[in-house]
């Protein structure tokens, strides 16, 4: 029988990384999840880490635990993520911090931490969330897409620094999904993104999944470094 | 933590690391062994492993998580990566350190 994978989903309280945990542990894994809050729900062959993703040691101490627990972490997905729309000239700077710290750092975290235990089967799938904020170039998101931008840079260069340690880097670009990330946003400004995308509706979690499901495949193993925008952007 | 566990650690490290490598080295390993530089055991990307994998064993071990290539070590003028003894020396630091934390 095959070793179940070890899966971590970052921001599993809601949304779409809530729906994440689901459906990888629908799929027979192991699934070890964070977020700064405890879910007010719970899953068998689920395990969640109260974690701030923007601090080194809470995400040093839950990759420790999930090497004492499981020996190894097969599958990272960085889902947690913070949005702020707002004009840039209205942006205060804790604003624009808070927004580069757990989108961008956070991510950064996570996927040192996880390579540095990933490297030692020679073996991982590390998948990045951007959103299609970055190539639409929304006025009123600069912040947003810097951030979820500079998580698309950094994972394409990771993606070549790790090669070498069989692990692989992706993004996936989420197109607006209906989550509390979007819940602030005027209805116009979303009918305004979704007339940008080839597809013109707005995504869900499965197709998150789906690509996700991809990314994260054993068989994928020669795909790296690549960026999947939703809906067509 | 005493300095010979530590070294002893780190050695054991290196020789895993040179084994999956493939590689034989011409005599034992011990405290002298360089790191970096032209007489290293290592590549680039071998230095990475070890630090890797030594950061572990330390929490796997002795249940200290620390991070190595931090700022204070990055910026040093002497490397503590430089050798087994000058990293086991740096280990030996950071552990004393966390220990005092713990305490205070």
């Amino acid at each position: 029988m095959p070793e179940r994978e070890v899966v971590l989903i970052t921001g599993t309280r809601k949304g779409i990384g809530r729906y994440l945990a689901e459906h990888f542990v629908r799929k027979g894994a192991l699934v070890e999840g964070c977020s700064r809050q405890l879910p007010d729900w719970n899953l068998e062959n689920y395990e969640h880490h109260i974690v701030d993703v923007t601090s080194e040691d809470q995400v040093r101490s839950m990759i420790a635990a999930i090497k004492k627990r499981h020996g190894r972490l097969d599958v990272v997905i960085n889902n947690a993520g913070v949005a702020s729309m707002n004009h840039v000239l209205l942006t205060p700077v804790e604003t624009a911090a808070r927004i580069m710290d757990t989108n961008f750092r956070g991510s950064f975290l996570v996927c040192r931490e996880s390579a540095k235990l990933m490297q030692r089967r020679h073996y991982g799938r590390i998948i990045n969330m951007s959103s299609v904020a970055v190539p639409l170039r929304l006025a009123g998101e600069a912040v947003y897409a810097a951030a979820k931008s500079a998580v698309t840079t950094f994972t394409q260069i990771l993606a070549r620094e790790l090669a070498d340690f069989g692990i692989t880097c992706n993004v996936v670009s989420p197109s607006p999904i209906d989550t509390d990330l979007i819940r602030g946003v005027p209805r116009e400004k979303i009918e305004e993104l979704l007339k940008q995308l080839a597809i013109r509706r707005k995504g869900t979690c499965k197709d998150v999944a789906n690509v996700i499901d991809f990314f994260a495949h054993p068989d994928s193993g020669y795909v790296t470094g690549q960026v999947i925008y939703l809906g067509g952007a | 933590m005493e300095r010979a566990v530590v070294t002893d650690m780190v050695v054991k490290c290196l020789e895993e690391i040179l084994q999956q490598d493939g590689q034989t080295p011409e005599r034992p390993i011990d405290a002298t062994a360089q790191l970096i530089g032209q007489d290293s055991l290592l590549d680039s990307l071998g230095l990475v492993r070890l630090i890797a994998d030594v950061e572990q064993r330390l929490h796997a071990e002795h249940e200290i998580l620390v991070t190595l290539a931090d700022e204070r070590a990055m910026s040093q003028k002497n490397s503590p990566f430089r050798s087994v003894s000058a990293l086991a020396d740096y280990i030996c630091l950071l552990a004393e350190e966390q220990h005092g934390h713990a305490r205070a």
